[in-house]
């Protein structure tokens, strides 16, 4: 019988012909990935193991991004566990402030994961990088210790549901935020829950490689193991000017078993916004609009790449922030700073009133840099709002993408854009 | 035997450990602000052997194992809920926090209540209410994980093998 993609990748890292869902297996890692938060908990155990070396120094990716830099004497403490540890240990992968960037944006644009790989990662958004067609996915920082000595991981292969997008067309301003949003929607917070999303049709080939991370960054918000695409041509030419090792693609086989099928029209996606204080909480942004918030985030591992900035740049261009908005801007990586700079992005985003600022988790986990007071709300393009989720357990998140985020910015509540783009 | 501490459906990691204290790992320091968003009284009214009692998807959200890690230093003995997250569910285990699975449970215990668990059979029992429920075996893999003591100690006994 036919094989999914996710099956394919799985029992090709096990050494094994074939795997089939519920199935225990035992498999080699391509990537394992920790970050200031669970980094020095995963490098104490890795510790405990008696382990000298990790199993491989290119394989292991240390990524300072959520108090970077550092916000206080106790996080600094914590990202100078990592230094020390990357130092020792002569790890290939592991940036300072200056050159890093939101782990989730950043290990794609470097080109330390590819399509075919097997990544965990003690972070649950490593699923990420299903959208270049490989196996990845959150653990915590044990598994990860687990890991980074052995390069290797106990894995029960999934089931696969299935996401067919019929049609290319989108309704404006819709963007792969929508896509995911409606989805999670639709099935839950749990609704993908131990099992593997995959998302195909023609409506996902029509879709950026930057709207596929945002997309494949949300799986986990469904409770699953890895948002995963087939690679195409947009995905190999994202990864050749990267890659710096061999890489494998993998497709799903065209009789593979999937436990369900969902089809859904890319035309009847409308702008999502979702509620406190779950993602699933998903309406139109129509029945959103009038709601006043004190503060817009735009950026994160969910919409912090060149597309989202894009998008908001043309919707700020020559327009000024309401003045009783706070708008937070986080590009993801140094690379997309600089790009968004070069192009007259950030200019334009100064000019409306805007914060810029170094790519850092900041305010999306509630960290640093943009933190909410009792009973104020906030828009954001991140992808979680739960209680407390950005600040004081009073304040509220609602989740959009840029383009919503960008125009209530202007309006000072939550606005479909087309009211400000007029 | 210790008193169940009940919570609903969907408790994320957020609630469990807010990330304003994740700049910091120390286990009595997660233990103290353990659940501070679903109830701030809990860290500092929960007593040794206490069980949490909680709904479906308990522990989505975040990879942090500083969740699980809050819930056992804290004195917690045993998690009982309809489902859990999946990274919960694996972290929990890896760092020897046993969870139980049994909705039956869940339904037939309140807060307050005082429930003994056996951990090998899965046999719960609320004391209060004079009731049974049985959970779910853990898989054999995991029991092969839990009798090592957790994940660490499991590869350490690998590791020697190999
Ligand atoms: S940007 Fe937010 S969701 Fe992404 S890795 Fe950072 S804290 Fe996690």
């Amino acid at each position: 019988m036919g094989m999914t993609i996710s099956e394919k990748i799985l029992a090709a890292h096990a050494g094994l012909e074939q795997v089939a869902p519920g199935e225990i297996i035992n498999a080699k890692l391509d990537i394992v990935l920790a970050n200031d938060v669970t980094g020095p908990v995963a490098i104490k155990e890795f510790g405990k193991l008696g382990m000298t070396e990790v199993f491989d120094k290119e394989k292991v990716a240390l990524v300072p991004d959520h108090f970077t830099p550092n916000k206080d004497i106790a996080s600094a403490e914590q990202c100078k566990i990592l230094r020390v540890f990357a130092k020792e240990q002569q790890l290939t992968h592991y940036w300072e402030s200056g050159q890093v960037g939101i782990e989730h944006c950043l290990l794609p644009e470097q080109g330390v994961v590819l399509p075919g790989d097997l990544i965990i990662g003690a972070d649950s958004h490593t699923c990420t990088y299903g959208a270049l067609g490989a196996f990845a996915t959150g653990v915590g920082s044990t598994d990860c210790a687990a890991g980074m000595a052995t390069g290797e991981a106990w894995f029960r292969v999934p089931e696969s549901l299935k996401f067919v997008f019929h049609g290319s067309k989108f309704q404006p301003w819709v963007g792969g935020k929508d896509l995911i949003l409606y989805i999670i929607g639709m099935i839950g917070v749990d609704g993908a829950r131990y099992k593997a999303m995959e998302f195909a049709g023609e409506g996902i080939k029509a879709l950026s490689m930057d709207n596929r991370f945002t997309m494949a960054n949300m799986a986990i918000e469904a409770g699953a193991k890895v948002g995963i695409f087939e690679p195409d041509e947009k995905t190999l030419e994202y990864v050749k000017a990267r890659a710096k090792r061999d890489y494998k693609v993998y497709n799903s086989d065209k009789d593979a078993s999937y436990e369900k099928i969902f089809d859904i029209n890319t035309e009847d996606i409308p702008l999502q916004v979702a509620f406190p204080h779950l993602p699933e909480n998903t309406k139109s942004v129509d029945e959103a609009s009038g709601i006043k918030i004190d503060q817009v985030v735009i950026g994160s591992c969910t919409n912090g790449r060149l597309e989202d900035l894009q998008i908001t740049a043309e919707i700020l261009k020559g327009k000024k922030v309401h003045p009783e908005i706070r708008c937070l801007i986080f590009p993801g990586t140094q690379a997309i700073y600089l790009e968004a700079l070069r192009r007259g992005w950030i200019e334009t985003f100064i000019e409306a009133g805007v914060a810029v600022s170094t790519p850092t988790c900041g305010p999306c986990l509630g960290g640093h840099m943009g933190i909410l007071a009792k009973g104020e709300r906030s828009l954001a393009t991140t992808n979680r709002n739960f209680v407390g989720r950005m600040g004081h357990p009073e304040s509220e998140v609602y989740l959009s993408n840029p383009a919503v985020a960008a125009a209530s910015a202007i309006r000072g509540e939550i606005v479909h854009p087309r009211e400000v783009a007029k | 035997m210790g008193k169940a501490w009940k919570f609903g459906h969907d408790i994320d990691t957020d609630v469990i450990i807010p990330a304003r204290y994740l700049n910091r790992s120390e286990l009595d320091f997660l233990a103290s602000h353990c659940m501070e968003d679903a109830d701030p009284a809990f860290a500092q009214n929960v007593k040794e052997g206490d069980i949490i009692v909680g709904g479906k998807n308990f522990g989505c959200g975040s990879s942090r194992e500083h969740a699980p890690l809050a819930i056992k230093a804290a004195g917690i003995k045993v998690i009982i809920a309809d489902s859990y997250a999946r990274i919960f569910y694996r972290n929990s285990l890896n760092i020897g926090m046993p969870i139980l699975e049994c909705p039956e449970a869940v339904q037939g215990i309140e807060n307050g209540d005082e429930v003994n668990v056996d951990l090998e059979t899965g046999r719960i029992e609320n004391i209060t209410k004079k009731a049974f429920f049985q959970a779910r075996p853990f898989p054999p893999f995991m029991q092969e994980l839990i009798k090592a003591g957790g994940l660490i100690p499991y590869v350490k006994e690998h590791k020697k093998n190999a």
